[in-house]
């Protein structure tokens, strides 16, 4: 479908396009099989300018919003979630910085990030603080003119690969999570490690570590925004960065119904190609129609918060949903479609599958997209 | 550093057949790419550039459409793109396109380095790169797999041998050919799209270039082609099958039988 692109928004899906053919899939199985991060190929998507696209152009990069990254993460992950999850999480890092940051930490670390040589990550999960953000731990006292840090956070994509981590603390734990700030946490920081590396069901190229903070000293200007603002940075960050997320499904979809529909026209079965049967056509056609809603869905919401970022939470949200629970629909009929073979690791659906699952999970369960929306409906019917 | 690579145009080996009646290759509807050692020739350049400074300026010869190369050539990191081109040049052999190119870096002034692919994948000769180093009396170097060492003024090199490899110095300016272990080549970069969007290939002819007429095209081609046609297949094949302790057991009675 004709989606009216802009000529650059073009040479940013061919590219990124390119990459994934050229570069991504040759390399996604071993690197799933090993559990291996993909270094390597973030590299490889520096080198094409793609970190470029994450980050404005007055801060040395070629980005213009979320509807250009949607694009440019729909054709990675079309290659492999787990390499594309990693790239995405660079972006979801910087957001705080970019939407609540002094001009000194984006003047400090944005171009670097353009350049594809600092890689990020966002740190809010801890052990008790899932979609209850609220249960976080993690305290910052001012010491003189350092913070210090102490606490856990779990689950980090990018941890322990990443130069620079933006992570929520309480400063002010009387006030709860009303009383809680953003800071950049910096690779070697005295005081921060790495802990728990995990070892997971899908998205396997990418990194999933705990931070640890003990003590942890960072100097004062490390403070994004102003003391207590974290959290409404953390939902604002949120709400720019969930379409990323359902373009990553998209992406994924995509790949595994173009999977499905070459395999189903070279199986025979019965002396015929399997396509021939109607059956077959059905759930193929499903899948197809359930992909270009979900890419049209993402695509009008991406373009709507860069127009619109005050008026975010309901559009992010429903696109995130609608397109996870969609990846995750057609990568199971993927496998079905193509029968044992599909069960295989020989195929790259039984892959697809597997990685299908944590879009539904990560950035907010899809359970508390569907509490965001129907909050929203509950103000606009009032 | 500046840097010249050497880019052809080829059909896509994947699509490649003979026309059985004129056993010339059909071409129409193939796809033309970028030959597959000059992708490797090219990213070495870039990497060269990169690390030394310079420029790296695409060089092919060809018909018109052949800009397409070069402006692929600069979505990878080259700086500008040189055609050479014009109908005097049709029916070039191995010589005259060496002739005929050598002429076109002679126009393009100073330079430290040639490299190319080790061969071309539609003509199979890797006479060319030779050719276009004697032509310029330039030292050369065949078959690179690693450039271990870069500086200014020399290059220190692996040369793929049937078994190992020789390390060699050499003097700029000096030309290369590349095989494919030497790198993995980059795909186009977002800037490198958008500047090659902008660019403007330099268009070169015979005349521009100061080529002698009896020297360029098919006057200037002292190989002929006699024939050229398809081999029948032939023969019996057959496979072994077991172990393959089992298929060499296989093989040795079978060639036995022929003592
Ligand atoms: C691979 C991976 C990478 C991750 N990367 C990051 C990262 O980079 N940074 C980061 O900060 N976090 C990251 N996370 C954490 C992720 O965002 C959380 O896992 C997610 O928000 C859900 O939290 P939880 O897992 O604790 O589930 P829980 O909150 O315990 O939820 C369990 C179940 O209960 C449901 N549930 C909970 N509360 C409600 C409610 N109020 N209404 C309805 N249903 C509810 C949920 O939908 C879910 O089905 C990552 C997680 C994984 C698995």
């Amino acid at each position: 479908m004709d989606y009216f692109l802009t000529e650059e928004q073009r040479m940013i899906k061919e590219t990124a396009r390119e990459l994934a053919v050229e570069k991504i899939v040759p390399k996604r199985a071993e690197l799933d099989e090993k559990n291996e991060f993909a270094g390597e190929l973030l590299r490889d998507i520096a080198k094409a300018d793609l970190f470029a696209v994450l980050v404005p152009e007055e801060y040395g990069g070629m980005g213009s919003g979320a509807f250009d990254i949607v694009l440019a993460l729909e054709e990675l992950a079309r290659g492999c979630v787990g390499v594309a999850t990693s790239f995405a999480a660079c972006g979801l890092g910087i957001l705080p910085i970019l939407i609540s940051g002094s001009e000194e930490l984006k003047q400090k670390y944005l171009p670097s990030v353009a350049e594809g040589k600092y890689w990020a990550a966002f740190g809010l999960t801890e052990a008790n603080a899932g979609s209850d953000a609220a249960g976080i731990h993690t305290t910052a006292v001012e010491d003189g003119d350092y913070w210090v840090l102490n606490g856990t956070k779990q689950w980090i994509t990018n941890g322990g690969e990443a130069h620079i981590y933006s992570v929520i603390a309480l400063t002010n734990p009387e006030k709860g999570i009303r009383g809680a700030s953003m800071f950049v946490v910096e690779d070697g920081d005295p005081g921060f490690s790495y802990g728990k590396k995990e070892d997971k069901m899908g998205i396997r190229a990418s990194a999933t570590r705990e931070l640890v903070m003990r003590d942890c000293r960072i100097p004062k200007d490390r403070l994004i925004g102003r003391k207590g603002t974290g959290f409404i940075t953390v939902m604002k960050t949120l709400d720019v960065s969930r379409p990323g997320i359902a373009s990553l499904a998209v992406g994924l979809a995509q790949a595994a119904l173009d999977e499905a529909a070459s395999y189903a026209k070279q199986r025979v079965q019965f002396g015929k190609p399997i396509i021939g049967f109607q059956a077959v056509q059905h759930i193929l056609a499903d899948m197809a129609i359930q992909t270009e809603a979900a890419r049209g869905l993402v695509y009008g919401a991406a373009r709507h918060i860069d127009a619109h970022p005050e008026d975010a939470s309901k559009v992010s949200s429903m696109c995130k949903v609608f397109a996870t629970d969609t990846a995750m629909k057609v990568t199971t009929d993927a496998v079905q479609v193509m029968g044992g073979y599909g069960y295989m690791k020989e195929y790259p659906v039984e892959k697809m599958m597997r990685d299908a699952k944590i879009l539904q999970i990560y950035e907010g369960t899809n359970q508390i997209q569907r509490n965001v929306i129907g909050q929203e409906l509950n103000r606009e019917y009032a | 550093m500046k840097i010249i690579v050497c880019i052809k145009q080829v059909p896509d080996a994947k699509d490649v057949r003979l026309d059985p009646k004129t056993n010339t290759l059909a071409r129409e509807g193939v796809a033309a790419i970028m030959n597959p050692f000059d992708r490797h020739a090219l990213e070495e350049a870039v990497r060269l550039k990169e690390q030394l400074g310079g420029t790296v300026t695409a060089l092919s010869m060809g018909p018109p459409q052949a800009k397409d190369v070069l402006l692929e050539a600069i979505s990878c990191g080259a700086d500008e793109g040189v055609l050479v081109s014009d109908r005097a040049f049709a029916g070039a052999d191995t010589w005259a396109t060496s002739y005929t190119l050598a002429k076109a870096v002679q126009t393009l002034g100073a330079f430290d380095l040639i490299l190319c692919g080790k061969q071309a994948i539609d003509g199979d000769t890797a006479q060319v790169g030779p050719g276009m180093a004697t032509q310029l009396k330039l030292p050369y170097i065949t078959c690179v797999q690693k450039t271990r060492e870069a500086a200014e003024d020399y290059l220190r090199v692996e040369r793929m041998m049937d078994d190992g490899y020789d390390v060699v110095q050499l003097p700029l300016p000096a030309l290369l050919t590349v095989v494919k272990d030497i790198n993995e080549p980059r795909v186009p970069s977002l800037k490198g799209k958008m500047r090659a969007k902008k660019a403007e290939i330099r268009v070169l002819s015979a005349a521009d270039i100061g080529a002698e007429p009896q020297c360029i095209g098919l006057a200037g081609s002292p190989t002929k082609v006699a024939r050229v046609f398809s081999p029948e297949p032939r023969g019996n094949r057959r496979m072994f099958s077991g172990t393959a302790a089992e298929q060499v057991a296989q093989l040795v009675e079978e060639i036995r039988g022929y003592l």
